[in-house]
């Protein structure tokens, strides 16, 4: 009973994505947070939390980056870098599947939504995540 | 009405103690053992100054009371992250967070300010989240 759930190690790595998604983090730090193999962990955490770590993260930086283009007047380029990913190229392709429309016109469609209620940071950054779409990543069945 | 204890499930209560007590510095409210009861424990602790309110760590029970299905849920929950937050206020955000990470506690998020205010985020041993933040003053 007292050891410790196999499970809360993962969580490790899920709160190490949310915590440094600003990092050049990779799937490969997640899994030493979880004290496990990459290819072990990758599939150990989609049992837990039902994606990738590779999607989470992923997910988790475009939601970022998504407040930053809602709340913050920065280019798409600093943005970029600023939530972690070096490519502006496949920023702007990952966002403009993930949400529909490219950054910067999904800037011009949402407002800045703290001026209407004051939310904890959590809290936005929960339920701000946006649903995964299906995409070439899905397909690769060793997904990293 | 007001609110008097708020329960958290958790993994193992011994641990659970020494987490609540010697890293968070929470007080031992009650800590009972009921041999006619299968030696069910009620373990609260506390905030000190805040007598009023604590926090019950309980342990996840077998049958009859939860079902092992049940119970290995719970602990799924939990050690996911997912069984829910108890948000703490500090008049000082970044010195409790130096305090408790010097005692070891395991932050998910160092302070940040925020339009509310400052802050942090940690989990106890068994997954639970724990908000700690310096509200800020509007007036």
């Amino acid at each position: 009973m007292s050891r410790t759930h196999p499970t809360r190690h993962l969580l490790r790595a899920k709160d190490l994505a949310d915590a440094r998604y600003a990092d050049p983090l990779s799937v490969a730090d997640l899994a030493r947070a979880a004290r496990l193999s990459p290819a072990h962990f990758s599939r150990e955490f989609r049992v837990a939390f039902g994606e990738s770590p590779h999607r989470y993260l992923l997910t988790r930086r475009l939601e970022r980056a998504a407040a930053l283009l809602r709340t913050t007047d920065w280019s798409v380029a600093r943005i970029c870098t600023a939530v972690g990913l070096t490519s502006i190229g496949s920023f702007t392709t990952s966002f403009g599947r993930m949400f529909g429309v490219p950054p910067l016109a999904y800037r011009g469609l949402h407002p800045d939504p703290a001026a209407h209620a004051v939310v904890p940071a959590c809290v936005v950054r929960f339920y701000g995540r946006p649903q995964h779409r299906t995409f070439r990543e899905d397909t690769s069945a060793g997904d990293p | 009405m007001k609110i008097a204890n708020a329960q958290v499930w958790v993994h193992d209560q011994d641990e659970a103690l020494e987490f609540y007590t010697k890293k968070l510095g929470m007080e031992v409210r009650a800590d009972v053992t009921l041999p006619e009861m299968g030696d069910f424990r009620w373990l609260t602790v506390g905030p000190a100054g805040q007598p009023d309110v604590s926090i019950v760590l309980m342990a996840i029970p077998g049958p009859p009371m939860i079902d092992e299905t049940t119970g290995r849920e719970i602990r799924d929950l939990m050690a996911k992250g997912f069984a829910g937050t108890v948000f703490l206020t500090t008049d000082d955000c970044r010195k409790s967070y130096e305090e408790l990470l010097q005692r070891g506690v395991e932050f998910v998020e160092p302070p940040e300010d925020r339009p509310y205010g400052i802050d942090a985020g940690f989990r106890d041993p068994s997954g639970n989240s724990f908000r700690l933040t310096q509200v800020k003053d509007f007036a």
